[in-house]
């Protein structure tokens, strides 16, 4: 028995090093695999930082340009004279602006309504909204177009946010959250006398955060790379938002890489470096939508 | 009289508290329906009011100069027998198909990562996650680049060794698939974060048994991984297929109209939109509109019957 254990040990031991020098080996091979996908991966944008600060000549050269005979920085100023982008800009920056403020407002009452309130007709009304939810947007488009043209709002900043400030689908992701957080939070509230918008406003909403903050995200990110909204309605340059600009006004300059590349770069870049800082944000709010959701 | 007061009494306690919940029970339903107002006005008037009156639209034939009539199933009908939507239809379930690719691939990768003592996660995640948040737009151009059939760094590495490749996104026969490439590349990111966090609640007991067994890493992938991971991946294939079967930006940024690969390449949506806001023709937009709803709902049908035969909830 006791000699069993003392010629196991060693064997025990031998084993788990093995093990480990394995899993090392192994380490090693994943890194490889996983460097090489991540170099696919950014892999264009690098080709891109270089070709913005190539001049075209260099831009289409065959054998390809790796060093720049002189970094060509103008090609960056070029984008504002090309295009109004500046404009653009601030196209995009508002009307994600908008319709985030305006989800994170419309979908929490809402969300807080279906999810803690109890009245008469709502599992009519949630049931609508989760049919919208399983439409897809191109069946909303034409008419809401219509209702853009005929409040003569064609071509302007609203009419770029408006159909996107309500969300059916950030309604029932605010319900969800809100079903998460303990009902004695929401008894307690009451017997303290706080009405029912009290209860949301100075109770549930503070302890939602982390719900809102990954609403925020999805609506930022749907917002900023919207296409084809701003395509159906804003058709005048200066009124869309960089996305469209990009899309529609490539064709006047469809031969300028180094300009269209260092413009693609400038508008990409802003929510790029949002994501690295609220890197943890950005995952848990996307894993959340979607176990949630 | 005393003992009538005394049922007075007893009987008002509990009226009193009942008229108290009542009036409770009141205030909530004002106030559910007042929270619930902005919602339900914006979401009738740009989500509800407008899936019946695309269906209407979709009944009616739209004249040049504004205006519509009605013309019954003839948009329908049309539909079947058109050879852009046939091809459009193609072209989408090729697209959807293929970009499905990104689901396997998200797999490994998350599998990979997940490996327990792997240094330098947050930075692979964030290299995975980038093109996902990149403007589609901005992918789009970036990638045109790429596939430049003059001077495109693909062709200049096939030239190397010896091969001509063709005009990547105007050769008919290669463009859908250089789209659903670029497809694929921004996509796995967003699977990879959803497999990660689905395979961090897969028990760590279940490895370490199977460890004892001596159960490789690769055995393990396949008999604890896979298997404990389904739903997750039920859930990304379901929304990866919805989305990619909507796909437009690519398409309108990279092939765009004039481009001989046109036919050969445009979606669903795309040609939808070309009919309704570049046509002006409404009404035979709807019908494709309600089509996309129809192909839809029988592709998430489908996957919602099959997942009995594959998905394991615990």
């Amino acid at each position: 028995m006791s000699s069993a254990v003392l010629t196991a040990a060693p064997a025990r031991a031998e084993r788990a090093r093995r093990r480990r020098r394995r899993d090392r080996r192994g380490h090693l091979v994943v890194h490889v695999i996983l460097s090489v996908g991540a170099l696919l991966m950014i892999a264009p944008f690098l080709l891109e930082m270089l070709i913005s600060v190539e001049t075209f000549a260099e831009a289409t050269a065959v054998p390809m340009t790796f060093i720049p005979h002189v970094w060509r920085w103008s090609n960056y100023s070029d984008v504002f004279s090309a295009m109004p982008f500046k404009q653009m800009m601030v196209n995009t920056v508002l009307m994600t602006l908008a319709r985030t403020a305006g989800q994170l407002v419309f979908c929490s009452l809402a969300g807080y309504a279906f999810a803690r309130l109890r009245f008469r007709g709502q599992n009519v009304v949630f049931g609508l909204f989760l049919s919208v939810l399983m439409v897809p947007s191109q069946l909303f488009l034409i008419p809401q177009y219509e209702i853009i043209h005929d409040l003569n709002l064609l071509n302007s900043l609203p009419g770029l946010f408006l159909p996107g400030i309500f969300s059916a689908f950030g309604t029932f992701l605010m319900r969800q959250f809100f079903l998460q957080l303990p009902r004695e939070v929401q008894e307690a509230a009451y017997i303290d006398g706080a009405g029912p918008f009290q209860t949301y406003w100075r109770v549930l909403l503070p302890l939602a955060r982390p719900g809102l903050i990954a609403l925020a995200i999805l609506v930022i990110i749907w917002s900023w790379n919207d296409l084809l909204w701003p395509l159906v309605v804003n058709t005048d340059p200066s009124s869309m938002p960089v996305s469209a600009g990009l899309a529609t006004l490539q064709g006047q300059y469809l031969t300028n890489y180094p300009v269209l590349m260092a413009g693609s770069l400038m508008a990409s870049l802003p929510l790029i470096i949002i994501f690295i800082l609220f890197q943890r944000h950005f995952i848990e709010g996307i894993a959340f939508s979607a176990t949630k959701g | 009289m005393a003992v009538l007061a005394e049922k007075v009494r007893s009987a008002e306690r509990p009226g009193k508290s009942r008229r108290r919940r009542s009036a409770r029970k009141r205030l909530e339903a004002r106030w559910g329906w007042l929270l619930i107002a902005p919602s339900v006005i914006g979401l009738g008037v740009f989500s509800i009011w407008p899936i019946f009156r695309t269906l209407y639209y979709s009944f009616t034939l739209w004249g040049a100069f504004g205006g519509h009539t009605w013309n019954g199933l003839t948009n329908y009908r049309t539909l079947f027998s058109d050879s852009e939507v046939l091809h459009a239809l193609r072209n989408t379930l090729i697209f959807a198909l293929l970009s499905m690719l990104s689901v396997p691939i998200g797999i490994v990768v998350s599998a990979l990562l997940n490996r327990p003592g792997l240094r330098g996660l947050g930075v692979y995640r964030t290299f995975y996650f980038i093109p996902v948040i990149t403007l589609p737009a901005a992918v789009a151009l970036m990638w045109k680049f790429v596939y430049n059939g003059d001077y495109g760094p693909v062709n200049q590495f096939l030239k190397l060794f010896g091969v001509h490749g063709p005009h990547w996104t105007s050769d008919p026969s290669t463009a859908l698939y250089a789209v659903a490439i670029v497809a694929i590349w921004s996509s796995v990111g967003y699977n990879m974060v959803l497999f990660l966090a689905g395979m961090q609640t897969i028990p760590r007991h279940l490895y370490e048994a199977a460890e004892i067994d001596g159960a490789g890493k690769i055995r393990q992938f396949f008999t604890i991984t896979l298997p404990m991971l389904s739903p997750t991946i039920f859930f990304v294939t379901v929304i990866g297929v919805i989305n990619a079967l909507q796909a437009f930006d690519l398409i309108y940024v990279m092939i765009g109209k004039n481009n001989p690969a046109l036919n050969d390449s445009e979606t669903i949506v795309y040609l939808f939109y070309d009919k309704a806001f570049v046509q002006s023709n409404g009404g035979y937009a709807a019908a494709i509109a309600f089509l996309l709803l129809g192909i839809i709902i029988v592709f998430t049908g489908c996957q919602f019957w099959l997942q009995k035969k594959w998905v394991h909830y615990e």
